[in-house]
């Protein structure tokens, strides 16, 4: 056995470094047409082989939002705002263009994107501005240049800026799987593994300042909390208690996590100190499954799933875990609540009977619930962080994949792994 | 340091590489086999009665309860149906003949639903067999409860013949 999983092992690094393919399944009629010329490469440093201005022009395809012109249509190249000739974008049936230049950082460290949004119709400019970006970051810098002009023309912050946690799981056994967590841009790019097992991790969650993610490790054979540091590495066990340790959930501030744990007889929620200090506080107290606790954004309130009433649904309590109300009513099976923003949209896993498990968006204000996805085993619902797109986790011919979806159901998004079992995501929130 | 590592992937895949390689490699001729002895005591003492669920070696043979380690359960549900109360009672017998003996009773689910709420119910599925074995007046510290809910299957369709396959309790022995 041990051979194998070390013969295994040779397959590995490929796999890791594959990367997830983004495929839009279905954008919005009507989406905005902008064109982002390519901008002009003024560094001294050598130029990379993938543009900031067609990165910036397919995230903004993928939001379904916009729908950006073909760099070989374009008749002029501006990179200046006093370049520009706006009848001839008029002429091209766009509403607004992105210009730009890459030139070295101060003192050679670096670059600096310089940018500009305009207006075609009205000949104004937008936006405009020169950002810096740290040495090796262009990419990252191109997902802030296409956050601005989201925010700019949207009226919301984009969401490109942003990193996504997955599981991926190879292998075809329980003898020889292994369990990656994995770490990638936004769009998919730049995958890291920050952690490999034979035994199972689930529910990756992000801790607010993007830094450290708090995940369920079953590495010692029971399940525990682990908090992990990207940025060093660093791995520490936040709960192994009796039972289940499951279900962590960072508080908005960062120092505490909710999480499920049945050491008292039963899965309940409790919350601990991220930082060990403290014993951890029963909040619900119910000889049923009480777990998949989500803070609302002000931090005050928690919702959780507990099938109390018999069945799976979603429940809201204070977080001293005082007065408890049901929040989901429609359909047979309601769990995982996920927020993004705002405490009024909640996405959930969401069944009429036992078969076909779909994602769902219940709004408190309406007391409804909208199905957003088609699949029969949708789960693991995680909201973008600006509330845009829910990203989540599907069944394909026998494997894993993942899937978003707008948050209206209009835009859908699939994401392919080339390699292995891809679940459970987890989308970052905004770094700044 | 990008290239540091893929250095040393290349130097740990020249090794697996040499050490899988060797297994492909013809084993040397085993021995003559050589008789085996004579037994020393009569056979009739050494027969196995599949019955006696105090006998480790029952835990082998396939035509004891003992043999038998899984109970499965209906779909959200977590009680043990009959046909499987036999089973549970065999164990209950080896537990309490056998002090130092221990199991971790490990609760499954199929994949339909969410992952976290699947690991409260093969808790709940693993629970269902503790108590049976505690009523059973097998000492609780034989016995641990381990949920791995739905990330452990056995059967990887997705379908009831494999769902029904996954929704199960493994009792496993971690000391005989």
């Amino acid at each position: 056995m041990v051979k194998a999983l070390a013969c295994l092992a040779l397959l590995l690094p490929a796999l890791a470094w594959g990367q997830l393919r983004i495929e839009i399944v279905d954008g919005v009629e009507g989406a905005m047409p902008i064109a982002v010329a390519p901008f002009a490469w003024e560094s001294s440093q050598p130029e990379p082989a993938t543009g900031v201005s067609e990165i910036v022009s397919a995230n903004l395809r993928r939001s379904g939002l916009f729908d950006p012109m073909a760099e070989r249509d374009m008749i002029d190249r501006p990179t200046r705002p006093p370049e520009v000739r706006f009848g001839t974008w008029r002429l091209l049936r766009v509403d607004h263009l992105v210009i730009g230049r890459i030139v070295d950082g101060p003192d050679g460290w670096g670059h600096e994107i310089e940018y500009h949004l305009l207006d075609v119709h009205t000949g104004r400019i937008l936006l405009s501005q020169a950002l810096p970006v740290a040495p090796g970051d262009l990419r990252f810098g191109a997902h802030r240049v296409s956050d601005a002009v989201y925010e700019a023309l949207i009226g919301i912050p984009g969401a490109f800026a942003t990193r996504i946690a997955y599981v991926v799981v190879t292998g075809l056994s329980t003898d020889d799987e292994v369990f990656e967590l994995v770490v990638a841009d936004a769009d998919g790019h730049n995958p890291q593994t920050i952690v490999r097992n034979s035994q199972p991790i689930l529910s990756p969650a992000w801790a607010p300042d993007g830094r450290r993610l708090a995940y369920v490790s079953f590495a010692t054979g029971r399940s525990n909390i682990v908090v992990q540091d990207l940025f060093t590495g660093q791995m520490r066990t936040v709960s192994s208690e009796r039972g289940i340790n499951g279900a962590p959930a960072w508080s908005p501030d960062g120092s505490q996590l909710a999480v499920s744990l049945s050491r008292g007889g039963s899965p309940d929620i409790w919350v601990i100190n991220v930082d060990g200090e403290a014993r951890p506080r029963q909040l619900t107290h119910h000889w049923s499954i009480n777990t998949e606790p989500a803070w609302a954004p002000d931090g005050r309130h928690i919702f959780f799933t507990s099938d109390r009433a018999g069945r799976p649904q979603v429940y809201r309590m204070d977080r001293s875990g005082d007065n408890v109300t049901r929040v989901t009513f429609d359909g047979r099976y309601n769990a995982r609540p996920s927020l993004a923003n705002n405490d009024r949209f909640l996405a959930v896993v969401h069944s009429d009977g036992d078969n076909d498990f779909r994602i769902a968006i219940h709004d408190r204000e309406t007391e409804r619930l909208r199905v957003l996805s088609d699949g029969r085993l949708d789960e693991s619902p995680s909201f973008a962080p600006n509330g845009s797109m829910i990203l989540y986790a599907a069944r394909q011919q026998g494997r894993g994949v993942l899937a978003a979806v707008s948050a209206d159901g209009r835009v859908r998004q699939r994401l392919v792994v080339s390699e292995g079992d891809v679940r459970e995501p987890a989308w970052s929130p905004i770094i700044r | 340091m990008k290239i540091a590592i893929r250095f040393a992937a290349l130097v740990m895949m020249a090794a697996l590489i040499a050490a899988c390689a060797r297994e492909v490699t013809p084993e040397p001729a085993p021995p003559e086999p050589t008789p085996p002895p004579a037994p020393e005591r009569p056979v009739e003492t050494d027969r196995l009665d599949p019955r006696d669920f105090t006998d480790a070696r029952n835990l082998d043979n396939p035509d004891s309860l003992l043999s038998q380690r899984t109970v499965y359960f209906e779909f959200d549900r977590s009680n043990v149906r009959a046909q499987f109360r036999p089973i549970i009672d065999a164990h209950a017998a080896y537990l309490r003949a056998n002090p130092s003996a221990r199991v971790i009773l490990e609760g499954h689910a199929d994949e339909r639903g969410s992952r976290e709420y699947n690991l409260g119910l093969g808790e709940r599925r693993g629970n269902s067999v503790l108590e049976l074995l505690r009523a059973a007046n097998v000492p609780a510290r034989q016995i641990e409860v381990v949920s791995y809910g739905e990330e452990r299957p056995v059967c990887r369709e997705s379908n009831e013949d494999c769902w029904q396959r996954n929704r199960r309790t493994e009792i496993v022995y971690t000391a005989r």
